[in-house]
């Protein structure tokens, strides 16, 4: 009896280390490849003091972090100040609970993961402008208001991308998504093809949608010092960039997984070794993605706010709109033959 | 071993309680925010309680449209509003006969339906889902697009006539409004704009300056 309940509580959570205890490292050392790329492109070195080519400045400085006083400011309600940053980093971390690994590996393959993924994505803004809110504070609650008026107008557009995906797949469920996507012909099968618009309109939005550069105006460090979190200290602004920084490498695995075949390999499958399906494929699509993050940080300067609202509102959300109607053709009348082994 | 069954009565109870006391906290919360955070809370529980019986899609969107959308721009919004406590709690005894009897009607109401059904003994069928043996997302769609999508459609455009109306309502045409003209902008050209003057080199000395003499860039 004792085993069985063992059983039944002992191996989800394994499961559930098993992914978010990577994820934080993988989060560090994203942390790392940033600055560097950063650095890189600023003609600069980079950090390079600590350990060997500086690859534990990350933990160096969670250790920091966690060592500094959270300070409370002045009036601020104090249980939502404590609150925001956790209701930040749950959903960003939860999201991961449906992301396939392999053919046989997510921790649940739920059959609305597509739709769960969306639930999961549109609650993170509630940290956001709680802790605007809670911090008594006017740049905050620039910021949070800022961040809440993008993110969602940026949903609309990302859930319009997905539902091209699952009208091309006829599937919910991630597993079937990206095995929707095999076939003979290697990476011309894969979705972003038929799908080339609303690939680049949802990974564009997936960039806002985090608040990262160019569409950083939630945090816009040169107007409003940092937004959202400018009375965050120590322990709690650790949540927030570890929320953050969760959700955009969130965003570079569903780009791979609902576009670019997830872990198929993007050789036919008669190439020996290069042809078969593996886990690597799907971390170094990944990792090309995460690498656009840094890569758009570095190239494009801030967007305007209005600016921001016109590319959402009049021209992804139409193009999305109209590639909708455009996959269903796709679908009924048998455009193309992508996917459904070749 | 825990019983599923039991298990599911328990999250049943559990998510119950939480929804009517969240729903309680939203009439008597003094703070606002803290109203429309326990609105959120009530949604949320209520979209659990939806899992729990099986309705995966209908609680899903219950999160992702009341949950992600609606409810953030409604705390946006009572966030930017300076309510004065005192005056809110002003006529609070004046009107309270009258939100009694309010409360009175539909709990009797309630009673009365819960009354009806149970004598009808009307007892649901199987879960049309599990008989088909598809997702509860994929019958949904189905029944929605096939059996009821005439009615579907209807609905779906009233909707988008409430959008339009929304829009039509809340749009003031100012004048005297400068909007930028992306379009404008990125046509523009450098000769448009720039007039580069070439002239020979001066001194101070110098009385009288060389004429200026135009050149096209």
């Amino acid at each position: 009896m004792g085993d069985q309940i063992l059983h039944q509580l002992l191996i989800p959570i394994l499961l559930v280390l098993a992914v978010i205890i990577p994820l934080t490292l993988t989060v560090a050392l994203y942390v790392y490849w940033e600055r560097k790329v950063l650095g890189w492109m600023h003609v600069r070195m980079g950090p390079n003091q600590v350990g060997p080519l500086g690859l534990l400045q990350a933990f160096a400085d969670v250790v920091k972090l966690i060592c500094k006083e959270v300070i409370l400011p002045t009036s601020a309600n104090k249980f939502l100040y404590y609150l925001a940053p956790m209701l930040a980093l749950i959903p960003a971390l939860a999201a991961w609970a449906v992301v396939p690994f392999g053919a046989r590996f997510a921790v649940s393959n739920a059959n609305a993961g597509l739709l769960y993924l969306l639930a999961m994505t549109s609650l993170g803004v509630y940290g956001i402008i709680l802790a605007g809110w809670a911090s008594n504070s006017r740049y905050a609650l620039l910021g949070a208001m800022r961040s809440a008026a993008q993110v969602i107008s940026y949903e609309l557009a990302m859930g319009l991308c997905l539902v091209c995906v699952l009208v091309l797949a006829g599937s919910l469920n991630l597993t079937d998504i990206v095995m929707a996507q095999s076939g003979h012909k290697g990476l011309l099968d894969w979705f972003m093809w038929p799908l080339l618009p609303v690939f680049v309109v949802y990974f564009v939005s997936g960039v806002a949608e985090t608040n990262r550069a160019p569409f950083d105006v939630a945090e816009g460090e040169s107007e409003i010092v940092a937004g959202f979190h400018v009375e965050y200290s120590g322990a709690a602004f650790a949540l927030f960039f570890l929320a953050e920084y969760a959700n955009m490498i969130l965003v570079a695995f569903l780009a791979s997984i609902l576009f670019m075949g997830g872990w198929l390999s993007p050789f036919p499958e008669s190439v020996p070794v290069l042809g078969h399906a593996s886990f690597i494929w799907l971390l170094a699509k990944a990792f090309f993605f995460a690498f656009l993050f840094l890569w758009f940080r570095a190239t494009f300067p801030r967007y305007r706010y209005d600016q921001i609202m016109r590319l959402g509102w009049k021209v992804f959300i139409p193009i999305a709109i109209v590639w909708v109607f455009v996959a269903g053709c796709m679908k009924y009348y048998g455009w193309v033959h992508i996917g459904t082994g070749g | 071993m825990i019983d599923p069954q039991v298990f599911q009565l328990v999250c049943f109870y559990a998510f119950a309680a939480v929804t009517v006391l969240a729903a309680l906290s939203v009439v008597t919360l003094r703070n606002s925010v803290h109203a429309v955070l326990a609105l959120v809370l009530t949604f949320f529980s209520t979209a659990c309680l939806w899992l729990l019986a099986e309705a995966e899609f209908l609680a899903i969107a219950l999160i992702v449209v009341y949950v992600g959308a609606v409810m953030v721009l409604f705390l946006f919004v009572v966030m930017m509003l300076d309510i004065d406590q005192e005056q809110l709690r002003e006529g609070f005894m004046k009107y309270l006969p009258v939100g009694l009897i309010v409360a009175v009607v539909m709990l009797v109401e309630m009673l009365c339906l819960i009354g009806v059904r149970a004598m009808n003994a009307q007892t649901m069928g199987q879960n049309p889902a599990t008989a088909a043996g598809v997702s509860n997302t994929a019958w949904l769609g189905q029944a929605l697009y096939t059996q009821y999508l005439l009615p579907f459609e209807v609905a779906a455009l009233i909707l988008t006539v409430g959008v339009v109306a929304a829009v039509a309502l809340t749009l003031r045409q100012r004048t005297g409004v400068r909007h930028q003209q992306a379009s404008e902008q990125v046509a523009v050209n450098a000769r448009d704009r720039v007039r580069i003057v070439k002239m020979a080199a001066e001194r101070p000395a110098d009385s009288q300056p060389a004429p200026a003499q135009e050149t096209k860039p």
